[in-house]
């Protein structure tokens, strides 16, 4: 009680929710509920930056003593990466660049994951000391059963959940603070497993890195199981379930993400996860050794490249190339170059495009230079 | 339990405080320690009184800061990252790393301010809960800070952590800033925090003394962002601030800490250093002139539903490249290239005519290949290609090398002339300036409103002399003046 009372008086806050009080459906009322404790939150927002950015917020600057916040996402094509991930190892960027998906790296934990409008996000922000990922399953489960009682859905050690005891529907991620804490997972309700198999499914050969790798499953939506559910049902079973655990009013407060006056912080938040520095540069430090066979014209020559990469930039490279297909100084030029370069094949084009511009102007070689830079710039 | 034992060790505590005065000749020859462990509460309490000083004492403590108990039983995490390195100064509830497992990513903060003195794990090593982390060197007056740390231990609750219960309410700061406040007799209720969570940060204490005085207190030069020589944190001149004269006129000069930022030059800038150092060999000479657009204004306002219903945008630009590459084909040596010991020209046959772009990524310049041969739809709907390309950072070799010609639409962002620099190893460069309108006077005298182009042409001098880029530049220009001239060169 006079804990609560504390945080009741919290200048700060008062400061942040005064603009606020209008439509209670439409905004984000003060958390400091009667009775109870906790609220229930969906989001307006299908750009996946922006819903990991209101997760970000709500860890950073909602006190959870005592509250239990759950917070309803879903996201149009993304592919989310855990925090300690390598992102060449674990999707196809290529295909991603090509069908418009975007990258994302989450803060917290885990495996990679694909998002689109099939999926449910499901993040439980408590008390750190109230962290219990099992019981945030349990309920899932329990909601689920007691909509469909004949779907088999059951938690597993890993955290997991699995359909029929074999095809995985569910994967957990957490993220822990200083007193805050959230464990998020998605539900596949109607995701294009197809796309979802290729997108996640790395064409990088030879990388050898310390990064947290992902665990394959085979997976199943939950319509393919029971084609009368959907989203909407599924998320309000969810809810009603949560409501009755904690006590609270079945009443869902919708989150929009872009609105500064309601989470102020929240777009430098939205913009630093957007940031090449976060999303790529926060790799842990890999390398990737591969060798491809180069042809022009009637000659060929097999190339070895050995890149290591720290922070997503280019910290050593190695080019080694025949001499007679290319002269050993301008692999020597292309390799001292690609230091400090992102490793990104965009970048990498546009910086070996202008340097053949100061390069000797012999039709073949240019064509060589450029077969070789395509194939260097494939690799990334 | 832990809460009673908390509320009775902070009363004592603020026992002390008030009898402050008296302990400050006795006691400091009894105070150097080191080693510091951290799990004997009892042991704190009992020696509270020796711990509350006013001034700073010689040795640094070295702290052991344990890696705490994560939840779920867990025992061992990995270190995945460490955001500070021996020899920074952290500050309480700085992050120090990120350990993860089992999917759980955690940051771990300070409880101390300090200096990180040890890191005992690297990356990827595998960390033991319970045993230590980082060793912090903190100054003595700071282990105040400790023993409620160690009393929020087994209550693991941070609403306990340091509070002063005043008319029922409980406000939070940390022991430095009560300090600050207790000295200069300020209730900490009476304080608005505008801290995480309602806060009372040492700022909120100064600004609440400057509105009481009237008197500007210069900040301390906040510690925890200068790097400091490998020692404890300088204690913050608060005692000093004390004698500041009240009466002094309210305004001090801005003190600017800014510091100037060295990288080196990395990729594409070390590329751009090679090619316009190439650039700079290349003797320049400018030649400019104004186009009448109003016609040509017209002639694409027609023309743009019809485009749009074949599905491309049609801007002025495919119309600009066409007519350059009607002029190439009367002017070919504006279309060639010199090798490096200007030996020999080649003139190219394809119109490879470059369009600079400005990217998210900076400059970029792809090309549209063999103009010659294309429409100005085809130029419309291949620029449209290039710019969705652009955008989505899929432009690939062949469209960024292999330029023959480049145009430069700067005026699309502003200007009106401009100093294009030519781009090796090609020997012209045009820039065009954005379009105003512009009075000037038609045929019979009369003012009427015109659409007005700058272009700024820039080419080698060693094979181009002035009126053959005259020439040219009167060709297009009369091309997009009139743009049914264009019909009856068109190929």
């Amino acid at each position: 009680m006079l804990i609560r009372r504390a945080f009741d008086i919290c200048v700060k806050k008062q400061h942040v929710f005064k603009s606020v009080v209008s439509s209670p459906h439409s905004t984000l009322s003060p958390l400091n509920l009667e009775g109870g404790g906790g609220a229930i939150l969906k989001s307006l927002s299908t750009n996946v930056y922006e819903n990991l950015a209101v997760e970000d917020w709500i860890h950073d600057n909602i006190d959870l003593q005592g509250k239990n916040i759950l917070f309803l996402w879903r996201n149009s094509s993304a592919v989310v990466i855990g925090r300690h991930q390598n992102p060449w190892q674990e999707c196809n960027l290529k295909l991603m660049r090509e069908h418009g998906i975007q990258l994302a790296r989450r803060r917290s934990g885990g495996g990679t994951v694909y998002h689109d409008m099939g999926n449910i996000n499901m993040t439980f922000f408590t008390n750190k000391k109230k962290y219990d990922r099992m019981k945030n399953l349990n309920m899932i489960t329990k909601s689920l059963n007691k909509l469909r009682p004949q779907m088999d859905v059951r938690p597993t050690e890993r955290l997991d959940l699995l359909l029929n005891g074999h095809f995985k529907v569910s994967g957990t991620a957490a993220k822990l603070g200083r007193t805050n804490a959230y464990h998020h997972c998605t539900l596949l309700c109607n995701s294009d497993r197809a796309l979802l198999s290729s997108v996640l499914k790395s064409p990088c050969q030879g990388l050898k890195s310390n990064a947290t790798p992902s665990v394959p499953s085979p997976v199943k939506n939950l319509l393919e199981e029971d084609p009368t559910l959907d989203c909407g049902i599924i998320m309000d079973s969810i809810v009603t379930e949560y409501t009755k655990q904690y006590g609270l009013d079945h009443h869902i407060i919708l989150i929009e993400p872009k609105d500064e006056a309601t989470l102020p912080g929240i777009s430098k938040m939205t913009q630093d996860l957007q940031t090449w520095e976060w999303v790529f540069g926060k790799t842990p430090k890999f390398s990737v050794s591969t060798s491809f066979k180069l042809g022009y014209k009637l000659s060929s020559a097999m190339v070895t490249l050995n890149i290591a990469v720290k922070n997503g930039t280019i910290d050593s490279c190695n080019i080694k190339l025949p001499q007679h297909w290319l002269p050993s100084e301008m692999c020597e030029h292309l390799a001292s170059h690609l230091i400090g370069n992102k490793f990104c094949p965009s970048e990498t084009t546009r910086l070996t495009s202008a340097l053949l511009r100061t390069c000797p102007q012999s039709e073949e070689l240019h064509h060589k230079w450029n077969i070789l830079c395509e194939n260097v710039a494939s690799v990334m | 339990m832990a809460a009673v034992t908390v509320l009775r060790c902070s009363g004592r505590f603020m026992g002390r405080l008030i009898c402050a005065p008296q302990y400050r000749s006795c006691t400091r020859g009894r105070f150097i320690r080191s080693d510091y462990i951290l799990n004997k509460p009892s042991l704190k309490i009992g020696q509270q009184r020796r711990f509350f000083r006013n001034t700073p004492v010689a040795a640094g403590q070295v702290l052991q800061f344990k890696l705490s108990d994560i939840g779920e039983g867990i025992t061992e995490v990995t270190v995945k990252e460490w955001y500070v390195k021996e020899g920074d100064t952290v500050s309480q509830f700085d992050s120090i790393c990120e350990v993860q497992s089992d999917k759980a990513s955690v940051t771990i903060t300070s409880r101390y301010d300090g200096v990180i003195s040890k890191l005992y794990y690297n990356v990827d090593d595998t960390a033991i809960v319970g045993k230590p982390l980082v060793d912090i060197e903190t100054e003595a007056v700071k282990v105040g800070a400790l023993e409620e740390d160690v009393l929020e231990a087994p209550a693991v609750s941070h609403d306990e952590h340091t509070h002063q219960e005043i008319k029922g309410q409980k406000t939070m700061a940390t022991p430095a800033v009560r300090r600050l406040a207790m000295e200069n007799n300020i209730k900490l209720s009476e304080v608005v925090g505008t801290g995480r969570d309602g806060r009372i940060l040492k700022e909120d204490i100064l600004n609440y003394l400057s509105k009481q005085t009237g008197a500007i207190l210069p900040l301390s030069p906040t510690p925890e962002i200068v790097p400091p020589p490998p020692q404890a944190r300088t204690t913050p001149p608060q005692p000093k601030d004390k004698s500041l004269p009240v009466t002094k006129p309210a305004v001090t000069k801005p003190v600017f800490t800014g510091k100037d930022r060295t990288e080196p030059l990395k990729g594409f800038h070390k590329a751009m250093v090679k090619t316009m150092s190439a650039a700079l060999k290349i003797p320049h000479f400018g030649y400019c002139d104004e186009i009448d657009l109003t016609q040509l204004a017209q002639l694409r306002e027609e023309l743009k539903s019809m485009a749009e219903s074949r599905g491309v945008r049609l801007s002025y630009m495919p119309f600009f490249i066409k007519a350059a590459s009607l002029g190439l084909l009367h002017y070919p040596i504006l279309n060639a290239s010199l090798d490096d010991s200007c030996q020999n020209i080649t003139y190219k046959a394809s119109h490879n005519i470059g369009l600079a772009m400005d990217t998210q990524q900076g400059l970029i310049v792809p090309n549209v290949r063999n103009v010659q041969m294309l429409s100005i739809f085809d130029i419309a709907a291949e620029l449209n290609r290039l710019q969705t390309l652009g955008a989505t950072g899929q432009l690939g070799t062949n469209e960024l090398t292999g330029g023959t010609f480049t145009i430069s639409n700067i005026g699309s962002i502003g200007g009106t002339y401009a100093k294009p620099v030519i781009l090796p190893p090609e020997v012209a460069i045009g820039a065009l300036g954005k379009i105003q309108a512009l009075p000037r006077f038609n045929a019979k005298g009369e003012v009427v409103k015109a659409h007005i182009m700058n272009v700024s042409w820039s080419a080698d001098h060693r094979i181009i002399d002035g009126a053959t880029m005259c020439r040219f530049s009167n060709l297009w220009k009369s091309y997009l003046e009139n743009p049914a001239s264009m019909l009856m060169d068109l190929k």
